[in-house]
């Protein structure tokens, strides 16, 4: 390995002589700090549709079937005098779901910050491979737009919720949003899936290969274990997704039965005989569920890492945060069924999922009681990317919670796909994920865009999106038990539930104040770019190696020679130093011990 | 009027926004602009932790007083409800107390240990024991709740057919529901989407030629005889839907091409219902709700709302397209008195039949 970062040294050190052209540079570049801003910048476009997209279906739910001025612009012909259309209302639910799952925690995210620190943080000039590194960005720009021109389809986008459960989905007679918005839904999620493979095989092959001297597997940030065992299940989860994504083209393009038979609909029976559509569940959800992870194993490292930077402590069992992470993985490919305990498969297998999946929660309190452990007796920086760190430890516990009732089979039986489900999800993996993407961008900015973030604005960003996460999806659970179900247009037609109306309201007004307050941080984020603070070489006062890189960015991250490594990555306050924190590229003193960790 | 109303808020948000800089702004004076948290930084977000902390804890007093009254924990129709709903306390109580003592916990260490310049963190990177301690305590609560869990499960949807249940279809279409009794000899007759023949009025399929099939009865109310045992097998005809039946702590999905089943014994008639005092308070509440949303329809001429009236429901849970929020069907638990002159009432299949 030594040998190999050294050979390369000498490579690169005219890499930074070549000329680069606008082109190379800024749209079709190879370097991972640039590809990492593209991805970034992309998830937050789409991030600003889904979200606008929850604000239009949280009006129509709290304020049903009344006129909009919002709907009237955004939605044109979909809302008739302002009215919103019950049809676009689940296109709205399906492509906020998949917008902010797939577009903008799995690839906003990972993509962003995978790309941006696994070079920079083992010490290597960029990534195994920059030119499939450059086509994993652009095969997700192209589904990204896909899926955006899908909104614009004369019969609707697809509408079948973003689990798009076939017959709903197979039929375009079922729904005008499973015509040719699910074509193009379904292209754009294979295009995706290709791309998350590319990005995620080349983030393993770099982490295992261009370590960087002396950076042993337990001597890496937990960011990088993170992003390591996240690529890991992407490549064993994502495959099963695209076959079950062509098997179902194949039913609505070819005529064959996979997940389909026995189907009389609009006054005709329909040839397919034979299929499942249990068994694109179970296809769905082998993906669907590691998903979860994939979205939340990210932020969780981006959290350890901020967490011990900020409270100037060491992580706490940095051990035992590896295993929990590689128990959490193991079990997120062994627990799908928890979404199908009453899908009509057999109850036998619904004991066993309620068992692998209540396991879950012992690697989570693990990783929630070690970052407790982590600031208790720190020196706590209040700086943004830790109030985002803290605020997400805080919905994932109260999010991970909840999960205990989902997981368990009986108690599911009553709360299966009610708004309860709507409430844990979006505290445990929704916020809580976006929180580790906001710490992410507060701390890394300075690395990204070599200025500083406002800190009073990112103040104000956090404080409101924290108390408008809870507004939203704390009263949520008690919706959810009340028996409310999820997915509808209007509660109108149930008088039974005429009571919670008003929760409803209070929940929207929630929802309508912390979306706006988002524009807080676009703003603080776009305009940084340009008149932010210079940003000084290590701002935090770090440990991690991609704070010794120059703050201008060059082509293969340091000129001369890589750092070498000689210590873990949290030094933090370390007895017999002077300086509370010790870089992993700074040798051991005489007579220091490398803690047995 | 919401045009009006979303202006406002806007407005709001934006002095809001003004006012928050400015106070942040005033906190920090004398301080260098370096954009990263200084003491005084440190100190405020410290105390707002600790501000933070309280909504949490009031925003959950808030829910549980104002909506923890929840049909869905208590009141229960049906036999097994009660034992979900024992389970689902159990759980919850647990989940409270872990959730408000770690909430407590983070945000208190977060307060108490904000930083100040000179001070020193303390360097404590490991403790086995400690690690062991948060490892077992939750296998231990999480084995207890698994094993109760189990059990439930398992009583629930092991469905006893020596109980000689009453067996009923429920059939699920776009956008409603029917129900079949299987008649006289309770047996259901055999039926398929394919035999579907809209022109002799036989609308769920049923094998004509079957003789089990001829006294069978296809209703599109669900009428329910009190402390009988029932057995539902369900099938859909065209995509997905879900039996959801809340007070009755049912549900089961209707899947294209299979039948899937759930059994439960309901214990309450719907009239005994209307008569407990939870079911009463719930009605009364929401009726003064729709008599003072009539008062604002009337205000516009349109109709008033009718009065509410307590009936169990059977909703469509899993989404189905475009008026899937609107697929029900009432059910009515009686005696079985009543259940018999109910279903005597009704037609069977081979007379339903147009010759």
């Amino acid at each position: 390995m030594s040998t190999h970062a050294d050979t390369h040294a000498h490579e690169d050190d005219h890499g930074h002589h070549h000329k680069e052209t606008f082109m190379t540079k800024y749209i079709f570049s190879q370097d991972h700090k640039m590809i990492s801003k593209q991805y970034l910048i992309t998830g937050t476009i789409m991030g600003v549709i889904g979200v606008l997209m929850s604000i239009m279906f949280r009006m129509q739910i709290a304020w049903p079937e009344e006129p909009n001025v919002l709907f009237e612009a955004l939605l044109g012909k979909w809302a008739p005098g302002g009215v919103m259309d019950a049809d676009i209302y689940l296109a709205l639910v399906t492509i906020h779901g998949t917008i902010m799952v797939f577009f903008v925690l799995t690839a906003g995210l990972s993509g962003t910050f995978s790309n941006l620190l696994i070079p920079l943080q083992i010490g290597a000039r960029d990534m195994a491979s920059g030119f499939l590194n450059m086509i994993s960005y652009w095969l997700f720009f192209l589904s990204s737009v896909i899926m955006i021109i899908s909104l614009f389809v004369e019969a609707g986008p697809a509408a079948a919720g973003w689990t798009i459960y076939p017959p709903l989905s197979a039929l375009p007679m079922a729904q005008g949003g499973s015509g040719m918005g699910m074509t193009l839904w379904l292209v754009s999620m294979a295009i995706f899936i290709a791309s998350s493979l590319l990005g995620s095989l080349n983030y393993i092959v770099t982490i295992i290969n261009l370590r960087t001297k002396g950076m042993s597997m337990t001597r890496l940030p937990l960011t990088i274990w993170a992003f390591f065992v996240t690529a890991i299940i992407g490549v064993v989860s994502f495959p099963v997704l695209l076959s079950a994504a062509l098997l179902l083209i194949m039913d609505r393009s070819f005529g064959t039965s996979f997940f389909l038979s026995d189907i009389f609909i609009q006054g005709e029976v329909l040839h397919y005989q034979g299929g499942s559509p249990v068994l694109f569940e179970h296809l769905f959800w082998f993906l669907g569920h590691p998903e979860v992870y994939i979205v939340i194993l990210p932020a969780m490292g981006i959290v350890s890492e901020i967490m011990a930077s900020n409270s100037r402590k060491p992580i706490f069992g940095y051990r035992a945060m590896i295993a929990s992470i590689l128990a959490i993985a193991f079990l997120s490919t062994i627990v799908w069924g928890h979404h199908m305990f009453i899908s009509g498969m057999n109850p036998f297998l619904g004991s066993v999922f309620t068992f692998t999946t209540l396991l879950i929660a012992i690697p989570s309190a693990v990783k929630s009681f070690n970052w407790m452990t982590t600031i208790w007796k720190g020196n706590i920086q209040m700086n943004t990317a830790m109030l985002f760190s803290i605020g997400f430890v805080s919905t994932f516990i109260t999010g991970g919670l909840t999960g205990i009732i989902m997981g368990d089979s009986a108690l599911d039986i009553n709360i299966h796909d009610t708004y309860f489900i709507v409430a844990h999800f979006h505290l445990v993996m929704g916020i809580s994920a976006l929180y580790g993407m906001f710490a992410g961008i507060y701390h890394w900015y300075p690395r990204m865009f070599g200025r500083m973030m406002n800190k009073n604005l990112g103040y104000i960003h956090f404080w409101v999106t924290a108390i408008c996460a809870y507004g939203v999806f704390f009263p949520m659970h008690f919706i959810g038990m009340a028996g409310l179900p999820r997915r509808y247009y209007t509660n109108s037609n149930f008088p039974l539930f005429d009571d919670l109306a008003n929760v409803n309201v209070v929940i929207t007004v929630f929802a309508i104040i912390g979306g706006i307050f988002q524009l807080v941080f676009l703003y603080n984020f776009f305009v940084s770019i340009f008149y932010g603070k210079k940003a000084p070489q290590n701002p935090w006062r770090s440990t991690t190696l991609e704070w010794t890189a120059p703050v201008k960015h060059i082509h293969g991250n340091w000129p001369g020679e890589i750092p070498h490594v000689y210590r873990w990555a949290y030094d933090y306050s370390k007895p017999g130093h002077d300086v509370d924190f010790v870089p992993q590229n700074v040798p051991l003193k005489e007579g220091e011990e490398e803690l047995q960790h | 009027m919401t045009a009006f109303l979303t202006i406002i808020i806007v407005l709001f948000v934006a002095v809001a926004i003004w006012q928050m800089v400015k106070i942040f702004d005033l906190a920090q004076v004398g301080s260098s602009n370096s954009q990263i948290a200084t003491d005084n930084d440190n100190k405020i977000n410290a105390y707002l932790m600790l501000a933070f902390l309280a909504f949490i804890y009031i925003i959950t007093i808030v829910c549980f007083v104002k909506w923890g009254d929840l049909p869905l924990m208590s009141n229960s129709a049906s036999e097994h409800g009660s034992e979900i709903d024992n389970l689902m306390i159990i759980t919850m109580v647990i989940i409270f107390i872990v959730q408000t003592v770690t909430q407590y916990l983070l945000h208190y260490f977060a307060f108490k240990y904000r930083g100040e310049k000179g001070k020193k963190a303390l360097f404590y990177a490991d403790n086995n024991t400690l690690e062991a301690i948060w490892t077992i305590i939750p296998v231990i609560v999480l084995a207890g709740l698994i094993i109760y869990g189990l059990f439930t499960w398992t009583s629930i949807m092991n469905v006893n057919e020596d109980d000689d249940p009453l067996i009923i279809e429920l059939y699920a279409q776009q956008f409603n529901w029917k129900a079949r009794y299987g008649g006289n000899d309770n047996t259901l007759g055999k039926a398929n989407v394919r035999l579907i023949n809209l022109d002799n009025a036989n609308i769920l399929g049923l094998d004509e030629s079957d003789p089990n099939a001829q006294d069978d009865i296809i209703t599109s109310e669900l009428h329910l005889p009190v402390g009988k045992p029932v057995l539902f097998k369900m099938r859909s005809q065209d995509v997905l839907h879900s039996a959801y039946m809340p007070h009755f702590r049912a549900q089961m999905n209707c899947v294209p091409g299979m039948v899937t089943q759930f059994g439960f014994t309901p214990t309450i008639t719907t009239a005994d219902m209307r008569q407990t005092q939870q079911i009463k308070d719930k009605v009364a509440n929401i009726n003064n709700i729709r008599a003072e949303k009539s008062k604002e329809l009337a205000a516009k001429g349109e109709a008033a709302l009718e009065p509410y009236e307590f009936d169990y429901l059977l909703l469509c849970n899993k989404i189905c397209g475009k008026s899937h929020y609107n697929m029900q069907m009432n059910i009515i638990v009686e005696t079985q008195e009543e259940y018999d002159a109910w279903i005597k009432e009704q037609k069977e299949f081979k007379d339903s039949l147009i010759k």
